[in-house]
């Protein structure tokens, strides 16, 4: 077991000693103002956006100057508190969940862009820097940054680089390690350490790969050089109806079978689409067994002559209704139910719980047949929505969490997900990260030496164990347990954002 | 792929003989990268009864194969369906395996434009030092379930454990391709690379050597045409373009040739990787510049010492690439911290030092 494993075990009362210990020595490191320790201070602080899983941190520290981040870290080190590094909290897996006998390392204070350099088209800024902020501060030089995980407005970059986000334009653009150069931060003994480098590659092994996407697991990230580039001069957006899901996830197949890779390829089934309708208005069509959203964009000429081809391919793969957007406002509308997906999914549920895996493109329309046979078996409805192009699914159970045999049902049918998804050669996890949510499905996916050498990897850049323990990398006793995510009476942290 | 399989059983079992008699083990494809990096050390552990590609479906954009695959034969499968490997990979014998390609993680001309060999890595099932098979990432692109341990393997060069499998995202061949020259300095040829970066141009590749500069250009034929258009310059003939470019993905280019008479006047091949923004570096000897000016190739006698000066003066690194004598080490040292994280790394893979021991930095 671990260090931090050990600290849980503590009694109140030595709780209340530890933490008096902890803040005296933190006193030392950073104004009195940037330490919270008072209940009703760290409260605020006791979930990210898997708000199932709820802890009060220790305490709670603001940082403002990397000194001050590399003191934090070496105080904690010194004694043996677990860091959890936090930014804007709206990660969806449990991954900025606190540790009852550790801190929380806000880095909310970490927002200024550094730099943006249109000549090498790179952007340098401090981690805790909101993902869309970088795109607004490149815009006038007709740059932008890529990922755009939907949370956008409000997740940092900092975030981004833990989880490796995503978003609706990776399938041509690419995740987030695709277009991050270089990570500046901390090891967890406060020393500091730089992954990557301003130029293409770096020399040694490629710790940037580990790093992104490690989880706030085996550094602390306080500056992060992004790649921008050049903005589209053209967006434009088919929406295609399809009369049965076997001809919609044929048509995904056949676009990227014709050399076609889109900048958007989305699908919605029928029930998701008549919830999205009701909330948006968009004119949706309500008959179609799914919808597919195929978006290409690039110079007026590329776009042209690709709006062409996808055309003849969705046509080909029976397409029952067509359109193609004729300007922005149209194309905004096209997207304006997806983008809503979850926001309305609350308006037809109490609860609803949403899954995140990915499976090879050409299942998806056996996984859609899974999900309803599932639907019959637990009793439950689902409705779904898929970054095709990737075969990302986020299926969305809905449920009424009052109801103790739903609840029940519901964690099942989501497991079920996640294991038929790893049988039809998928993942756990597309996009929303591990975290506390899905350790129990770790289990299903790797043996318990892949498990091994993943704590090995952890305790190489953290030997004791002490950032962000107890994520990622499930206990042995942990693998009879089933994750949860779910969403009380449509209710996130983050109401107003779109999730998908 | 499962540990069951018989020509990996066999491997499991040199490993853990090896691990046993504290022995030495030397990695080996196709044997047409023994020039690069560290000398290899160790007993031959072949890759190359591990071939054939597993599974290829065009529609999912990825392909499966087993490390001791040939490259070429990988590289047809995916001509025939209009795909490609779109990071370019260097050829350095008809030999090369996909297994040593990725274990150097070493790219061609587009890298700049479209990625790396570690960026298409999407799993690998790996053989590690204690004898187990472990599957990390997938065939999916989208999976961030765990630490990305297969493109922690991308240029390791086979120090932490053996490839057995190795599943990449592949791309559809570009419709259209032209490729411009115009005569330049390199001065004038950085800048315009500069200027043309922050455009939305389908530039796919460039290389600056001897006053001129080669820019390719992919993608939609409209696309291509109007860049053409844009750009001006001289346009090459697509034959002769072919080769050019070939010639620079294979290092087959006479710049890349050490001769006798060149290796006579002490010259080696360097490797300088720098931000693309960075100006003219000089040395005495021979320049060619790639990746918009990120890749700067120097066959000079300079010594090493300035060479890594410049580089990381640069904020970037140097790479001896060829050269006779490798005592200045191959790749740029590293800060005590990232040092002291690869021999963890090393030590939770490889914990008896079978793998390559040194190929990558001594001591590893």
């Amino acid at each position: 077991m671990s260090n931090s494993g050990r600290s849980d075990l503590l009694a109140d009362s030595s709780w209340e000693q530890r933490q008096r210990e902890v803040v005296a020595a933190l006193t030392g490191a950073l104004p009195r103002e940037a330490i919270l320790y008072r209940l009703e201070d760290t409260v605020p602080f006791e979930c990210d956006g898997l708000t199932a899983y709820r802890v009060a941190p220790m305490v709670v520290v603001l940082p403002d100057s990397e000194l001050q981040v590399s003191a934090i870290l070496k105080i904690c080190h010194e004694m043996r508190v677990p860091v959890v590094a936090r930014g804007a909290g709206t990660g969806l897996s449990g991954g900025a969940t606190p540790h009852r006998s550790g801190i929380i390392l806000s880095l909310a204070k970490f927002n200024k862009i550094l730099k943006v350099d249109p000549a090498s088209c790179t952007a340098i800024v401090q981690c805790g820097v909101r993902n869309l902020a970088i795109s607004e501060a490149a815009a006038p030089f007709g740059l932008y940054y890529a990922p755009d995980p939907s949370s956008q407005i409000a997740c940092t970059i900092g975030g981004n680089v833990a989880e490796n986000s995503g978003g609706v334009h990776c399938l041509k653009y690419g995740l987030t390690l695709h277009n991050v150069l270089r990570v500046r931060g901390f090891m967890v003994d406060g020393e500091p350490v730089e992954f990557g480098s301003q130029a293409l590659d770096a020399p040694g092994l490629d710790l940037l790969s580990i790093v992104v996407g490690s989880e706030g697991m085996l550094a602390v990230t306080t500056e992060v050089t992004v790649k921008l580039i050049p903005k589209p001069l053209l967006a434009r957006c088919i929406m295609a109806s399809f009369g049965d899901i076997e001809s919609a996830g044929a048509a995904v197949a056949s676009v990227i079978a014709r050399g076609i890779i889109p900048a958007g390829l989305e699908m919605m089934d029928k029930a998701m689409t008549a919830a999205v309708e009701a909330f948006v208005h968009a004119d949706y069509d309500l008959e179609a067994a799914a919808i597919l959203l195929c978006e290409s964009d690039g110079t007026p000429e590329e776009v042209e002559e690709e709006i062409v081809r996808m055309e003849e391919v969705l046509r080909a793969a029976g397409a029952s209704r067509f359109e193609v957007s004729r300007d922005e406002a149209q194309r905004l509308k096209f997207w304006s139910g997806r983008k809503n997906a979850f926001p309305a999914s609350g308006g037809i549920s109490a609860d609803y719980m949403c899954m995140d895996s990915t499976i090879p493109r050409k299942r998806l329309a056996e996984m859609l047949r899974e999900i309803q046979r599932m639907e019959v078996k637990y009793r439950l409805r689902c409705v779904n929505v898929f970054h095709a192009g990737d075969g990302n699914l986020h299926p969305l159970i809905l449920f009424d969490a009052d109801d103790a045999d739903q609840l029940r049902r519901c964690e099942l049918f989501g497991a079920d997900i996640l294991e038929t998804s790893v049988r039809l050669g998928g993942t756990v996890t597309g996009e929303h990260g591990v975290g506390m949510e899905k350790l129990n499905s770790m289990c299903v996916q790797f043996s318990a030496a892949e498990r091994a050498q993943f704590l090995g990897v952890k305790q190489a850049f953290d030997p004791l164990e002490l950032l962000n323990p107890g994520k990622v990398i499930p206990t042995l006793h942990r693998c009879a347990e089933y994750g949860k995510m779910h969403v009380r009476r449509g209710m996130l942290p983050f109401p107003e954002l779109p999730r998908f | 792929m499962e540990a069951e399989d018989p020509t990996l059983a066999h491997l499991i079992d040199q490993v853990n003989g090896a691990r046993e008699a504290r022995a030495s083990l030397d990695i080996r494809g196709g044997d047409t990268k023994r020039f690069y990096g560290e000398p290899a050390v160790g007993a031959p552990i072949k890759t190359t009864v591990l071939s054939g590609i597993t599974s290829y479906e065009p529609t999912e954009l990825v392909v499966t194969a087993r490390a001791g695959t040939r490259l070429s034969e990988l590289e047809a499968a995916l001509e025939e369906q209009g795909q490609c490997l779109p990071f370019e990979p260097p050829h350095f014998g008809a030999e090369g395996t996909v297994g040593g390609m990725v274990a150097a993680g070493l790219s061609g001309p587009a890298r700049a434009s479209v990625g790396s060999v570690r960026d298409h890595v999407l799993g690998m099932t790996v053989l590690n030092g204690l004898g187990e098979v472990l599957t990390f990432g997938g065939q999916v692109a989208k999976n961030v379930a765990g630490y990305d341990v297969s493109r922690l393997m991308v240029g390791s060069l086979g120090i932490l454990g053996l490839i057995c499998e190795v599943s990449l995202k592949v791309l559809p061949v570009s419709v259209a391709t032209a490729t411009l020259r115009f005569d330049w300095d390199e001065d004038r040829a950085l800048k315009q690379l500069k200027g043309w970066a922050s455009h939305p141009l389908p530039i796919s590749a460039s290389a600056w050597q001897a006053g001129q500069l080669h820019v390719r250009l992919s993608g939609a034929r409209a696309a291509v045409a109007a860049a053409c258009q844009k750009l001006g310059g001289e346009r090459v003939e697509a034959g002769r373009a072919r080769e050019w470019w070939t010639g620079l993905q294979d290092q087959s280019d006479t710049f890349f040739l050490l001769d006798d008479a060149r290796s006579a006047r002490g010259e080696s091949l360097w490797r300088i990787s720098v931000p693309a923004t960075f100006g003219p570096i000089k040395f005495p000897g021979n320049q060619l510049i790639e990746w918009h000016g990120a890749q700067r190739w120097w066959r000079t006698a300079a010594e090493p010492e300035l060479i890594r000066e410049v580089a990381a003066r640069a904020s970037g690194h140097a790479t001896l690439m060829r050269g006779a004598d490798k005592s200045a080490g191959v790749f740029s040292p590293l800060s005590g911290v990232l040092m002291r994280v690869h021999h963890r790394l090393k030590a939770a893979f490889d914990p008896a030092r079978i793998f390559n021991p040194g190929r990558l930095y001594g001591g590893l």
